[in-house]
């Protein structure tokens, strides 16, 4: 049932990556609980405009959940309050009249912020370029049931490939570390055959440049999962740790 | 040096200087029960562990776990603030899965160190040390049983280390199966199973040395007939 609810928005402000931010204070009336959290800071924006100051920057793309940009730490909470869900995702149903909605960035040393609510996680892209892809020829398309791959790999396999590399992993990680992204996109590659032929280089070269990038160390909190909109498992860390220890110790 | 320059190789010297550290404690928590069970038994295994070369070996190389785990975890520490960066958020959730004490494993680790001292010198002070330095205590150096009645004597002695082996329990629930995931020694199906491994191996060790203290408040240890 439609209803409409009134919200103060805590927002963080910040200008530029090396200006001091703060939290700025709105309130928004009537916003529907069937509009989406971003719909919600569009109509808060174009208030803003009105009123001739500047729109919160934040970042967004798909607005359907498979492309990982929206980024906002909803109150404590990356992506908000709903589980297995990206921002963009979110309904404004998850929250009641007269609440208190404070909205930060991901706030992490490895993702420093742009402005207001955007981040840069070239950081991950970074990680991709150091290995996170299939450069062997592979030949021609084999026939469907040429290479049999068990039915428990290839659900594993795609487990990890639905990771959209959000960063709200490392954004909840009280290490800031990236070991569940890493793990997903190392993962994904190594179950497989085509990966395989490359998987031990690959775990050196992504591992390398995740600690390089300046991401902390992994301590299990299990938090990442927790907050992955997408369900990754930790399991995959220990796959990344065992690809990563055996690759060393064969060196 | 992988061992140290790579967040992995940092975690398997974190994970293997637990286990061997976990290792020792159940050796240790095993000897200790004899005490309840016979005072002149653990007496003999205070003799036979007193100061020839594999005691002192053993301790030296005890130590050296014990050094090695701290200072990385130091490390760790530090470098881990260090990524968090200088920004923290106004308002945090914690979520359901996840473990408190995964989340205090060095404010965990420094309490047991704390108390750790305290033992030291409450006892291998006392026995192992004296009797390298030749310095007279009230009891033999061998005599272990004498101490350990003397110390939980004192009801405020039973109730510390009581305390302080319930921060260890809380350490090792987290630090066992955290050693196994950070091997790479688990999977989907065995997540679950590992945790409760954990908390097994840890009560077990935590109730074993957790007799003695226990045993002296209920005022068991003082009577003549044993
Ligand atoms: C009897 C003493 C101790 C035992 C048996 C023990 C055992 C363990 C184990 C098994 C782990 C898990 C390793 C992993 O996550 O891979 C661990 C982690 C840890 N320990 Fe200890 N520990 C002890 C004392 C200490 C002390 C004295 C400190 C610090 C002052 C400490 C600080 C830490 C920290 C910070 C971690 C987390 C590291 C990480 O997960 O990255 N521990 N410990
Ligand atoms: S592992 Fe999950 S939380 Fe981390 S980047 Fe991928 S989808 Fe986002
Ligand atoms: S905007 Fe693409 S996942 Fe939210």
């Amino acid at each position: 049932m439609e209803k409409s609810i009134n919200v103060t928005l805590k927002i963080w402000r910040q200008a530029g990556p090396k200006v001091k931010g703060n939290f700025e204070i709105y309130k928004l009336d009537n916003v529907s609980t069937d509009s989406s959290f971003l719909e919600m800071i569009d109509i808060l924006n174009e208030q803003l405009i009105k009123e001739r100051k500047e729109p919160i920057a934040f970042d967004h793309d798909c607005r359907e959940g498979i492309c990982g940009m929206c980024s906002m730490y909803i109150n404590g909470q990356p992506h908000g309050p709903d589980g297995e869900i990206t921002t963009c995702q979110l309904h404004m149903r998850n929250f009641h009249d007269g609440q208190t909605i404070t909205v930060e960035p991901w706030r992490s040393a490895a993702f420093p912020v742009i402005k207001d609510l955007m981040v840069d996680r070239g950081a991950f892209d970074k990680i991709i370029q150091a290995g996170g892809f299939v450069s062997i020829n592979t030949g021609g398309i084999p026939d469907g049931n040429a290479i049999p791959i068990g039915k428990n790999v290839a659900d594993e396999a795609m487990d990890a490939a639905s990771c959209i590399g959000c960063g709200a992993c490392v954004a909840t990680c009280k290490n800031g570390s990236a070991m569940l992204f890493v793990s997903a996109k190392v993962s994904q590659l190594a179950l497989l055959p085509q990966g395989r032929v490359e998987a031990a280089h690959r775990a050196k070269l992504m591992v390398a440049k995740m600690d390089e990038l300046g991401f902390g160390n992994c301590t299990n909190t299990g938090a990442c999962e927790a907050e992955c909109p997408k369900n990754v498992s930790i399991s995959h860390i220990a796959r990344l740790n065992r690809e990563y220890l055996s690759a060393k110790f064969q060196d | 040096m992988w061992l140290i320059d790579s967040s992995i190789g940092r975690k398997l010297i974190m994970s293997i200087s637990g286990v061997f550290l976990v290792l020792f404690l159940l050796f240790h928590a095993t000897m200790n029960i004899v005490v309840i069970i016979s005072p002149a038994g653990y007496n003999k295994i205070c003799e036979f562990l007193g100061t020839n070369w594999y005691a002192l070996v053993g301790t030296a190389v005890l130590a050296g776990g014990f050094v090695i785990h701290i200072l990385y975890a130091l490390y760790l520490t530090w470098q881990n603030m260090r990524a968090r960066g200088t920004q923290g958020y106004a308002v945090t959730k914690n979520q359901k899965s996840v473990e408190w004490s995964s989340q205090n494993m060095f404010v965990l680790g420094l309490i047991v160190f704390g108390f750790l001292c305290l033992h030291l010198y409450n006892f291998w002070f006392h026995m192992q040390y004296a009797e390298l330095a030749g310095v007279k205590e009230a009891f033999a150096p061998a005599d272990g049983a004498s101490f350990v009645q003397a110390l939980f004597s004192n009801k405020i002695y039973c109730v510390i280390y009581i305390v302080w082996l319930c921060a260890l329990w809380f350490h090792l629930t987290h630090g066992v199966w955290s050693a196994l995931q950070t091997v790479g020694l688990n999977n989907k199906t065995w997540l679950p199973r590992v945790k409760v491994i954990s908390t097994i191996i840890s009560t077990i060790v935590v109730l074993m040395f957790m007799s003695i203290p226990v045993y002296y408040l209920l005022g068991l240890g003082s009577c003549s007939c044993c």
